[in-house]
This record gives C-alpha cells, structure tokens and sequence, in this order.
C-alpha cells in the first residue's frame, strides 16, 4: 500500500507534493533535472486569455527568509498552452491542477471553460489573489460576494473540480472561504504570497520596479499555517495548503493544520529537486510521529 | 548526475579589492563545457540569505575537476561566501545558462576580449578555449581603480593584454571603449561582459560594424528559467531569460 497516496476532487494522487503555481513554469525547466512523473501534481503558472508580458525588472528582491516577487503574471496565453504547454505534460503520469487567472469574470470563464477540456487537466485552481497585477487577480478574492460570483460562473462552465486559491492579504480569510464553498467550490488552495515592499535606502525608491511585491518563503510558513487551521475548522471542502514549506516536517505541520496535500513554492528556486527529496522523506517523518499513512496526519491539530 | 552538489574549497583568496578567487572541487565541475556559463551558489545552510547566488564561471580544470569563480563581496550572501576556507564544502547548482557559443566563431577569426570589472572573469575561460582552438584574442580588462585589478597577468599568458582604469591609477586611464578606439585595436569578433553601460558603449561603437556576444546580468531568483525573475527585452519584439536563453546574447539582440 502507498502511505503517501490520498484522494482529493478531481485528483487522485500518488503522493501529496504540488510544484506551486508560478514557481515551476509549465515543468519544461524541472523536466531536465527530474522525471516529473515522481511528483503528485503540478499546478501550472497562470494561464490568462490573452499572453501576458509581465512587469518591469526587477522583479524579485530577497527578504529575510523569504522573497518578494512581482513577475506579473507572466505566460503565452490559453491558446500557446493548450497547444502545446500542456501536450508536453502528457508525457508524464500525473493529472495537472491549471491555475486560471483573468482581468474581467469573462476573461475567467472563458479560460476555465477552455482549459478544464485538456486531457490532463483534471482540476482548476482560480486565482483570485495574485497582488501584482493592476486589474483583476486580487480584486476578486478579497470580497466574499465578488469571489462568491466567480466561482458559481466557473463551476458552471468547468468539466473538472475547481479549487479557489485564497489571498493572505484580507481581515477574514474564513469568511471568503466560506462565501466560495456555499457557491460550489470543490477545494481551497492557500496561501498566495503576502503583500510587501522593500525599499532602496540609497534612492528611497522599491527595489522591485513594480512598487510592491508578493512575500513567499519560509518565513511566511506560520501565516500559512494559521490560516489554514482556520479555515479547516470553517469550511468542510478539502484544502491544499502551501506557503514556505521546504522539508517534510513542514508537510505535516500542513497536514496537521488540516492540509490534505501541500504545494511547495519558493523552494523550487532554492533546490530544483526539493520536491522529490520532500517526497523521499516523507515516509520517514510520517513513522517517526507515528502515523501509517498520510491520510491519518489530516486535520491532527484539530484532535491532538 | 544530480546537479546540485558540494563542491569541496580547494582554496580561497582575496585577489584585488573586495574580490575574491574561489576554487572547487568535485564531480560536478566535469559537466561545465561552455564558456560563459554560470554556477548559482547557495552561500550558507540557514534560511537567510535565501536565494543563491548566481556567480560566473572563471576557469575550468577537467584534470583535476577544479573549477574557479570570482566574485565581489557586496551583500550579505557574497561576504558569507569569502568566509569559506579550505575543505569546507559549498552547494552548487550548476552548469547553467547558454554562455559563448565558440562554434560561431570563425577559427581564424581575432577575437576581442572585453570584460569590465566582475564581469572580467568568465573572459578567462572563454579566452583559453578561443586560444586552444587557435583563436587570437586580444583582452582589454576595465576597472575602476588600481586596487580593483586582477586577473591581468592570467590574460597575458592568453595574449595581448590591456587595462584600463577610470581614475588612470593603473594602465589607460578612461573606460574599454575608449582604450579600443585610442589603441585602434584590430579585431574582428568582439565579446564582452560587464556593466550595463560599457555593454551599451560597445554595442553602440561596434554593433553596425562587428559581430559579437555580449553577456548580461539580472536579478535573479531560481537561475533555471522557471520564475521568469530575470526577462529582457530582445529587438524582435521577443522576451528572454537572462538565466537560460541568456545570459550570453548575440551583439545587437537584446535591447540595453
């Protein structure tokens, strides 16, 4: 029996690591450093109607423990990735999560609808939280009605599951949670990054060219964890949790916040293998706290 | 091969002012071929600095699988990195980037050698296997002061070597590109690496007449063409990673 396998809406998977959206590409850079079959998932970066150029350089600065980013939603469009992003992901054995991001709730529709008729996509992760760009994103995730709308338009036109990734940046994460799982959600992904800004103390200007950025990394891990626990106690959708996460033991502290599979991000630019090392490591981890498959660790904060 | 490794510390030392030679050892040193290329170096074991540090690639010895880079210690991450004596181990990411591609580059063609400050050091390598093939290089080396200079005598064993300083305090005193066109330096290839300004200084005196490579630098965050941190602007309208399409491009592509 795989101890590491478990069962979400639209994706059955062998393992609970996902390459976080943004900060994998569409695998082709990771595919030359591993076979990305080992992984559970891959949500892929941010797929908007039309391609997108992205923001100014610089576009990252590093914080203490972490890094500010504001790439800007950077991709070929829905077109360029259905013919031939994900075609190269079908190489591989493990359904993909699209990560759908829009200006206007017809851009978002209109790439659900397209996107969830790939073959391999098995699921979609909204997102209504990206704070890097001028119009839409975030917009539509920090208003529990407006995010509410969104997703019973997507979850009309979509053929898979949709999961709606949150925002850090508002007063009541449970509250859109909430509001996006009474309009039919099939999951939550969170955290996106937080917003920040660092400044050039010799111009007095931001050191990224965009103003403000989104803080990711290891020192956002207990913001992620918290809102996770919050949410879990809130809505009764499964969620897949990420913010920081680089070991295995910030895996189960996911887990235990009430995560059911967990997305690394930042630490893909710090060690391209850090998901299947994470992989390998999790069996050890999971024995050493005593629990015989990962299934057993969800939710544990809410029991213990 | 697992591209991430430890590479063990042959030996490190301060070679002119803040700069800093650090030479490697290990298995990984027998995949870095291209001139031009980068390693990205994880300076320490802790959570901050983050990131690593993408660092050019100086001199490659596949013999003894030695590989040497130079580096500025600025910041943070660099000063922690010229902490590191011999024996210690350092994690590498690397080879990376697409750097001179010498198959481009006629056999009988002289080549120009332009580096600017920490953008002298990946000229070295490139200049060795130019020379190897039978390439006649020329280097012209810029610096800001006398106590920035390194590297000189290493660029004499490849060829006719000269430098140029800013204040003058050693060699020509002006930027590369004066030094060029004072000397009427004859070349038919040009490759350069360094600031911004002295790539544009190039481009704008040789870009109609001379073909050429020239390497840039950007912030960057993962070095392997994921996070789309370090994108330029090329004149076909196009988009580029400085990390991976980059960061040497063709003289004249990229817009400065």
């Amino acid at each position: 029996m795989n101890c590491l396998a478990v069962k979400l809406p639209g994706l059955d998977l062998k393992n609970p690591i996902i390459p976080a959206s943004g900060c994998f590409g569409f695998g082709r850079e990771f595919a030359e450093y591993y076979d990305l079959s080992e992984l559970g998932s891959i949500m892929i970066k941010a797929t908007t109607q039309e391609p997108r150029l992205g923001n100014p350089v610089p576009r990252v600065a590093e914080t203490p423990g972490g890094m500010l980013n504001a790439i800007g939603l950077q991709n070929p469009g829905i077109e360029k990735v259905m013919a031939t992003e994900l075609p190269f992901l079908e190489q591989f054995d493990l359904p993909i999560i699209a990560n759908v991001a829009g200006t206007t709730l017809e851009d978002y529709v209109s790439v659900a609808k397209e996107i969830s008729k790939a073959p391999n996509v098995t699921a979609l992760e909204i997102n209504v939280s990206c704070p890097n760009v001028k119009v839409g994103g975030i917009t539509f995730g920090t208003d529990a009605k407006v995010a509410a709308d969104l997703t019973r338009a997507i979850k009309e036109v979509s053929s898979v599951p949709v999961y709606i990734k949150l925002s850090p940046n508002v007063t009541n994460i449970v509250e859109i949670a909430k509001a996006v799982e009474a309009a039919g959600a099939d999951g939550i992904t969170m955290i996106n990054t937080l917003l920040g800004m660092r400044l050039d103390l010799k111009t007095g200007k931001p050191i990224i060219a965009n103003g403000t950025g989104g803080l990711s990394g290891p020192g956002i891990k207990p913001v992620a964890v918290r809102m996770v626990h919050d949410v879990y106690k809130g809505v009764n959708i499964p969620i897949i949790g990420m913010g920081g996460v680089s070991t295995a033991e910030d895996v189960l502290e996911f887990l235990y916040a009430g995560a059911s599979a967990v997305a690394v991000g930042t630490a893909n630019f710090v060690n391209p293998y850090v998901c299947p090392d994470i992989i390998a490591d999790l069996p050890r981890v999971l024995d050493k706290y005593g629990f015989e498959k990962l299934e057993d660790a969800i939710g544990f904060a809410h029991r213990a | 091969m697992r591209r991430v490794q430890n590479l063990e510390v042959v030996s490190q030392r301060e070679i002119a002012r803040h700069i800093f030679e650090l030479v490697l050892k290990g298995d990984l040193v027998s995949a870095m071929l291209q001139p031009g290329q980068f390693v990205n170096v994880k300076v320490g074991e802790m959570e901050a600095p983050l990131l690593r540090r993408p660092i050019s690639i100086c001199d490659v010895s596949h013999d003894r699988q030695e590989l040497t880079i130079i580096y500025r210690a600025e910041g943070q991450g660099t000063k922690l990195l010229s902490k590191k004596t011999a024996g210690d181990a350092v994690d590498i990411l690397g080879p990376l980037g697409t750097g001179y591609d010498l198959t481009e580059i006629p056999s009988d063609a002289t080549v120009l050698l332009v580096g600017g400050g920490i953008g002298v050091p990946p000229m070295y390598e490139t200049g060795k296997q130019l020379t190897k093939r039978g390439n006649k290089v020329i280097s012209v080396l810029g610096f800001g002061s006398a106590a920035d200079v390194f590297y000189e005598e290493k660029f004499a064993g490849l060829g006719e070597v000269y430098v140029a300083t800013m204040d003058g305090s050693h060699g020509f005193k002006g930027n590369v590109v004066e030094l060029i066109q004072q000397k009427n330096l004859p070349f038919d290839m040009v490759l350069g690496c360094g600031p911004k300004v002295m790539l544009a200084a190039i481009e704008k005196t040789f870009g109609a007449t001379k073909q050429g490579f020239l390497s840039f630098e950007e912030r960057m965050a993962c070095g392997i063409g994921a996070c789309y941190a370090c994108v330029c602007q090329t004149k076909s309208g196009k988009q580029a990673r400085v990390c991976k399409e980059g960061p040497v491009f063709k003289l004249g592509e990229v817009i400065l």
